[in-house]
């Protein structure tokens, strides 16, 4: 055998792409759109049932453009009433907005406490991924159930309790306190999002490291570590945006300069006494939108849209 | 982990070293690396859990007085008062409907948009958007956009649709709207990444075997996407069960959308009656977790394999 | 690039079982390997094998038993510090590292210089023929070019014994030929120590100095492929090495001095060669290879009327070479024959089988194991 008859077989010649997998895993291959056409489909167009569908969407976009173009118009003219436009258009809203209600100091919480849930949240979950998707061990079944319960269980209920407890020990109105209990929830669910990402990944990868003469230590850092990045980063956007977003479980804990930046608007928005002007409201929730948005453009060079939602899973805030 | 040669070198029967032998039950040094999460998940979770169920159990003098009951005044008094029990019913009422809308309209836009097209990708992240749009600004906009001098009365009024502005916010439909723009996306979206792990050409089969396209939807990708819609549903109930800024801002929070999240929330924040505020969370985790159990037995009755494709 | 690492002569399996819970996947295993020896662990799906040889890497834990190396024991170490090569049947390469890097992974664990690394690691792709592939990524090879970067990583460490876990199942029938040569080859140029686990038969006669065939966790028989092919110990490693005609009978008549029983299959009377001693009355399995049951020209059928069958041709299918016939005696049982000519099909047949070619054995495989025990062969 030589091997240019082996190169010359046809069937050698075509990458296999198996062991790529948990490189690219994340991503479904996306579908041949030839191949999942049925022959003698039509094209979308023509049918009517498909003009409803898109009459849906489009009901659906109108109202959710709408939302956000008013917000932004709002938050730049003055004296919007009953007119398809503001009299005239400033950007003092902005400033006010900053120097009022300290959005400098308030967004740096907002950060502080995003990056910190995300690294304490990703240190803790991934071992525990590992060892559930690798290993049996007893009670593991409860184990589990355990770690599903804070998603699914309203933030609220597990909320207000773990709140007493916080001020209990004196932790109430601090940024660790307002750390910890967004950890509840995020912890979880990295858990739930990395612990499928390591079972697709081949088992004889590890067991090929180790006959190679790998202890574990090298196992993680220099073969998993490297295979478990793009999960990681996945599950690292992911909770970012939740914990930015996380309403309910910050409002309970945090107080004046611990607030992030939606506990802020939604203060500014309910403030005793009559809530502020609307378009300084309109300002600040479009300052968090930029903010969200930005993010999420850097999150979806890494993770499509779908998987996106689909990892969310019982996610976000409301 | 390294795992030095220690162990028994016992001959005969169970000759395997002692590490082998406590490795054969699960257990070695490798599940220290579930410790942290364990100690986590105790201290954030399950003991403030059992400390708020504690105090579900040590009510206020003034619950006692007024509900009596002993140590279960407060539950007397979730179920004796009007104001608590409605709240149930409230809740309920928002959080199906908008669960089960969902999870509908999703399915047959799911099933349109499945095939590629050009600009689905732009359709995609217009639907996720309103994930960065956050409950908070979803209210501002809401009450800017659909309130008596929005755009969308004044337009409808412009128009000639309408004579009276509609009433969309401070009310139930405010509320509801609020939890679709949240809910859809995600709903679309998770429906979607179901729809496309089931093998086309499953379709592909059954329509060369004579299916039509209702026996298609019906006894092929119905069943197989079944347990899918069950998991959205259970996911975006239980987002719009705990809703609490929507209610307060879009919705009535005193009156029609007063959920138990906002009830719990004035025990807490408002009166600082932690006892009182514990147990009604309490009861909305249990509420919850009943439609969720609901669901998932029905769920565990259907078809549960592989769906055949690249899911 | 030859073994080194410690100098050993033998490797000891000695009473290794491995127990799953309730069940048992592997029991009272013995075996000593040879050093420089290719050694085939052959059996169906479940019957142990791979856990056998998981055992041997460490990757599973003993329920019972030892295993040395030389004088080391090496059960109770793990894996790492047992100096084995290993090749997956899922190919495990590490996907995000080159093929050079991947070879190099095991030297490096290893602390060996940067300039021995690099020569070594050159040295074996050259072994493989992958020179010109060190800088891809596993993603970018096919099948057969990734499995030989698996095998070059796990001789590159000089380990003292190479496990294999059926390495060649994940590719096509002509990769597979052209690979089993190779591994072969450099078994024999590297002076190699092999543990083989396959459940392809042909493979495993082909490649292994001796093969060791397993059955529900347990030991069949032990043998060189010549013992193995010609003298199966039971029904069960019969099957395995094909002798496809298995047929249930009784036994008529005593084995005569030389072996030969009288046994009666339906209304076939026939005389064979009793493997495990058996008595009248006694039921049987009658093992003939399709190449043993030979179709009689007209001629000849009549002058050899001992051990002939009548028979209906149902199928035949070309094989290149001749031609693979199943036909149904007049008792209703289906044979499978190969012919040089092709049969008519609906013709009646007559068939011979040598006495000495008809192997009869006892009905229950869990005593008639007479395992032909370990003796070690020296490569």
């Amino acid at each position: 055998m030589t091997m240019q008859n082996v190169e010359s077989a046809p069937h050698e010649d075509a990458p296999t792409t198996t062991e790529v997998g948990p490189l690219t895993a994340p991503t479904p291959p996306a579908p041949n759109p030839a191949a999942d056409r049925i022959p003698g489909d039509r094209a979308l167009s023509a049918q009517p049932s498909t003009w409803v569908a898109w009459a849906g969407i489009a009901a659906f976009l109108i109202f959710l453009l709408g939302i956000l173009i008013s917000v932004v118009i709002d938050s730049f003219g003055t004296a919007w009433f009953a007119k398809w436009l503001p009299e005239e258009f400033t950007a003092g809203w902005y400033s006010e907005a900053w120097s009022r209600f300290e959005l400098g100091h308030v967004i740096l919480v907002t950060l502080v406490v995003a990056i910190s849930v995300v690294a304490l949240s990703i240190l803790i979950g991934v071992p525990a991924s590992y060892t559930l998707a690798r290993r049996q061990f007893p009670f593991k079944k409860a184990v589990t159930a355990l770690f599903l319960l804070p998603v699914i269980i309203p933030p609220i209920t597990f909320g207000i309790p773990l709140a007493t407890v916080m001020y209990n020990f004196g932790l109430g109105r601090t940024v660790l306190a307002v750390i910890l209990v967004n950890l509840v929830p995020s912890v979880p669910f990295v858990i739930i999002t990395m612990t499928p990402f390591i079972e697709q990944i081949n088992p004889a990868i590890e067991n090929a490291a180790r006959m190679s003469g790998a202890r574990m230590r090298h196992v993680f850092v220099r073969i998993l570590g490297p295979i478990l990045v793009p999960g990681i980063l996945a599950a690292a956007i992911l909770v970012l945006v939740r914990t930015v977003g996380m309403f309910e479980l910050t409002y309970l804990v945090s107080g004046p300069g611990t607030d992030t930046l939606v506990v802020s608007i939604f203060r500014a928005m309910t403030s005793a006494g009559g809530s502020e002007p609307r378009p300084l409201v309109s300002a600040m929730a479009f300052l968090y939108t930029a903010m969200m948005l930005i993010t999420l453009i850097i999150a979806l060079r890494f993770v499509n849209p779908t998987q996106l939602v689909a990892r969310v899973s019982a996610g976000d805030d409301d | 982990m390294t795992a030095s040669a220690v162990g028994g070198t016992k001959q005969t029967r169970g000759t395997a070293s002692l590490r082998h032998r406590l490795a054969d039950r699960g257990i070695d040094s490798q599940l220290l690396l579930m410790v942290p999460a364990i100690v986590f998940i105790l201290a954030l979770f399950v003991y403030p859990f059992a400390y708020g169920f504690g105090l579900t159990l040590q009510p206020t003098e003034d619950t006692v007085d007024t509900w009596g009951g002993g140590i279960l005044a407060n539950y007397v008094r979730f179920f004796g008062d009007a104001f608590t029990v409605e709240s149930v019913w409230l809740t309920a009422r928002l959080a199906i409907p908008a669960a089960l809308f969902n999870v509908l309209v999703s399915i047959p836009l799911a099933i349109k948009l499945k095939p590629k097209f050009r600009g689905k990708q732009l359709i995609s992240t217009l639907l996720v958007l309103p994930i960065t749009l956050g409950t908070v600004l979803t209210a501002q906009g809401l009450l800017i956009f659909a309130g008596r001098q929005g755009w969308l009365n004044h337009t409808l009024m412009n128009l000639g649709i309408l004579d009276q502005p509609l009433t969309l916010v401070h009310n139930y439909i405010g509320v509801l709207l609020s939890l679709i723009i949240s809910g859809f996306p995600f709903a679309f979206l998770l429906i979607s990444s179901y729809l496309s792990g089931i093998d086309p050409s499953l379709d592909r089969a059954a329509r060369a075997l004579g299916a039509g396209w209702a026996q298609r939807f019906l006894r092929i990708t119905l069943p197989l996407l079944a347990p899918g819609l069950a998991t959205t549903f259970i996911l975006t109930f239980v987002l719009a069960f705990s809703i609490f800024p929507s209610a307060t801002l879009v919705g009535d929070p005193s009156g029609s959308t007063r959920v138990l999240a906002v009830v719990a929330y004035r025990f807490f924040g408002e009166q600082f009656d932690y006892p009182m505020a514990s147990t009604v969370a309490i009861m909305m985790g249990l509420a919850e977790l009943a439609v969720v159990a609901i669901v998932l037995l029905g769920r565990s009755f259907l078809y549960k394999g592989s769906t055949g494709g690249k899911g | 690039m030859t073994t080194s690492a410690e100098e050993f002569d033998t490797i000891r399996i000695e009473n290794v079982g491995r127990r799953f819970g309730g069940t048992t996947a592997l029991q009272g295993f013995d075996l000593t390997v040879q050093r420089g020896e290719f050694i085939a662990l052959l059996g169906p799906s479940g019957c142990g094998k791979s856990t056998a040889l998981n055992c041997l890497a460490g990757l599973l834990p003993l329920t019972d038993g030892s295993i040395h190396v030389g004088d080391q024991r090496v059960d109770v170490l793990p894996p790492e510090k047992r100096d084995f090569g290993m090749v997956f049947q899922s190919y495990a390469l590490f996907p995000h590292l080159t093929v050079e890097k991947n070879v190099a992974f095991g030297l490096q664990m290893r602390g060996v210089s940067r300039s021995e690394t690099a020569r070594r690691v050159a040295e074996a792709l050259r072994l493989v023929r992958l020179e010109d592939q060190a800088k891809k990524l596993p993603g970018q090879l096919s099948g057969g070019q990734q499995q030989r970067v698996a095998i070059a990583r796990a001789v590159v460490i000089e380990p003292r014994v190479v496990l294999m876990d059926e390495p060649l199942s994940n590719l096509d029938a002509k990769l597979r030929l052209e690979m089993r040569t190779e591994i072969r080859r450099l078994h024999q140029t590297l002076g190699l120590t092999t543990v083989y686990v396959t459940h392809d038969q042909e493979e495993a006669l082909s490649l292994a100095d001796r093969l060791v065939v397993l059955r529900a966790g347990r030991v069949q028989q032990i043998g060189t492929p010549q013992e193995l092919h010609d003298n199966p110990a039971n029904w069960h490693v019969a099957d395995f090495m094909g002798y496809r005609n298995l047929l249930e009978a009784t036994v008529s008549s005593d084995a005569d001095g030389q072996g030969r029983v009288r046994i009666r299959a339906d209304d076939l009377e026939l005389v064979g060669t009793a493997v495990n001693p058996t008595a009248a009355g006694e039921t049987v399995r009658l093992a003939v290879r399709p190449t043993d049951l030979v179709v009689q020209t007209s001629q000849s059928a009549a002058a050899s009327p001992v051990n002939t069958i009548a028979a209906d041709v149902e199928i035949v299918e070309y094989q290149g070479r001749d031609y693979a016939v199943e036909v149904r005696t007049t008792g209703g049982r289906t044979l499978h024959v190969r012919s040089d000519h092709a049969p008519e099909v609906g013709t009646k047949v007559l068939l011979t089988v040598d006495p000495s070619r008809a192997l009869v054995y006892q009905e229950d495989l869990d005593t008639a194991t007479t395992v032909a025990h370990d003796t070690a062969v020296p490569a």
